[in-house]
């Protein structure tokens, strides 16, 4: 069982309070986890990562155990006490984002 | 007895304001979808009840939601905007070529006849359309191939289509506007494109009689006369009477020709209102007065509108969708500014009255006339 921690817009965006628990089949990774989490959310299709690349949005990130995931690549490994359930991963909006209009 | 609905698109949600016919007392519900930036929210002409809204972010992009029951309830639809084979380039602030990369839905506009069917307006610059009530997004590539899009580039705003206008008389001709290339029109539904910009004078650009390269900030029509067409360009009002085939400047007497937003009255075609912004620089109302224009003429004569409205120490501005009319008579103008506030007037512009003062930034404001 994975935790996954969303950032709150995207809690609401999804109907969830708290945490998300997951079951990913197959070794944990962030794509794993990010197809398990669209696969059950699919209204947050898109405000992850690229509907056509699968890059991760520019101002998201990933966090887990006290560490910035964000550039590792999308198949790496998570770590065992995130996929052990006792450490949740934890998706965060960057402390910078937004654009105006005219 | 008739109704009103008034859809406000803010920086941090969407607001529904409802009142009867009197437009005296209002009903104001929202935030929904609170803290997310609703650039516009609009019903569809052939379903009241259908209201379709482009929700976005910095961080999470652009999410679709569509509500079948007038907005008390929504439901995320499709969100993939995805450009019609090799995007290409257009040009970027400093006139390198730049990849087309999809940011945001600027503008929505649900059909006239189906309420399946919308267009979205989006930026980078490309018109999309749904024919399943927002589930899937097709692009109308014919709009972005049609030979001038490297040229294209973006407005102080992002480089965005904000202006979509279908001919209630013709389903295969439809008109739309781009910041910064200008006016497009399609007679074949939107297979192929033009650029309707004769007669338009820019001198921000090298060429300043360009066929491309405007910054086309609103256009608007009178559904009873579908080939006049009135602008607001960066700077300058303009209209056309043959449907785009050449511009003529009917700024006249008007303090400042620099705006955004322009729309018509519901019944008097001549009647056009704008509301004038000091420059391009200065995005607030000369002297700190919030005046809306008014012409009845079509143009060149022009008079200011100011009572129920600040008339010193206001600078606020009022984006290029953030004004609307609704068709009850006599006619409601509404606007919203970025200081949060909606004004209206039950009376075609003779008096003013804020509905609400401190909203989030208003980005959209549209209004739905029901019986």
């Amino acid at each position: 069982m994975i935790r996954v921690v969303l950032p709150a817009h995207l809690r609401t965006l999804a109907k969830v309070e708290g945490e998300v628990t997951l079951d990913v089949e197959g070794p944990a990774t962030q794509r794993s986890v990010l197809d398990a989490i669209e696969a059950r959310y699919p209204m947050l299709l898109g405000t992850l990562r690229d509907h056509v690349t699968q890059k991760r949005r520019p101002f998201v990130r990933f966090f887990a155990c006290e560490e910035d995931l964000s550039h590792e690549s999308p198949d790496a490994p998570l770590p065992d006490a995130v996929t052990k359930g006792k450490e949740p991963f934890l998706v965060v909006g960057a402390n910078a984002g937004g654009k105006g209009r005219g | 007895m008739s109704k009103v609905r008034v859809l406000v698109g803010t920086r941090k949600g969407a607001f529904v304001l409802a009142s009867d016919g009197k437009r005296e007392k209002w009903d104001v519900s929202g935030p929904h979808f609170g803290g997310w930036e609703i650039y516009h929210l609009k019903g569809s002409p052939a379903d009241p009840n259908r209201l379709y809204a482009s929700q976005s972010s910095g961080w999470s992009g652009q999410v679709m939601q569509r509500s079948n029951d007038a907005g008390n309830t929504w439901e995320t639809v499709g969100n993939k905007f995805v450009y019609d084979g090799i995007p290409g380039t257009h040009q970027w602030y400093d006139g390198t070529a730049h990849p087309w990369e999809f940011k945001r839905v600027w503008h929505l506009e649900p059909s006239l006849t189906d309420p399946d069917t919308v267009y979205a307006g989006v930026e980078d610059a490309a018109l999309f359309r749904s024919t399943d009530a927002g589930q899937n997004w097709e692009e109308l590539s014919g709009l972005r191939g049609h030979g001038s899009g490297p040229r294209w580039q973006p407005g102080a705003g992002g480089m965005c289509l904000h202006t979509i206008i279908l001919d209630p008389s013709d389903p295969n001709r439809m008109f739309i506007a781009i910041s910064a290339a200008g006016a497009f029109r399609t007679d074949d539904a939107g297979k192929t494109w033009r650029p309707i910009n004769q007669g338009l004078h820019s001198q921000y650009i090298p060429d300043p009689h360009a066929e491309v390269g405007h910054c086309v900030h609103r256009i608007a029509m009178h559904k009873s006369r579908p080939k006049v067409l009135f602008m607001q360009k960066h700077w300058d009002v303009m209209r056309t009477d043959d449907a785009g085939e050449s511009w003529k400047e009917v700024s006249g007497n008007l303090p400042t020709d620099f705006g955004f937003v322009i729309d018509v009255h519901a019944h008097e075609p001549e009647t056009i209102y704008v509301v004038p912004i000091t420059s391009d620089s200065l995005h607030f109302p000369p002297d700190g007065k919030l005046r809306v224009y008014r012409s009845r003429s079509g143009g060149n004569e022009w008079e200011a509108l100011t009572k129920g409205l600040p008339q010193s120490d206001c600078y606020v501005n009022v984006l290029r969708d953030a004004m609307a009319i609704d068709s009850l008579d006599k006619c409601g103008v509404y606007f919203g500014t970025t200081g949060g506030q909606v004004y209206a007037s039950k009376d075609a512009g003779d008096n003013w009255a804020p509905i609400v003062r401190d909203l989030p930034a208003v980005l959209s404001v549209e209004v739905q006339t029901l019986s």
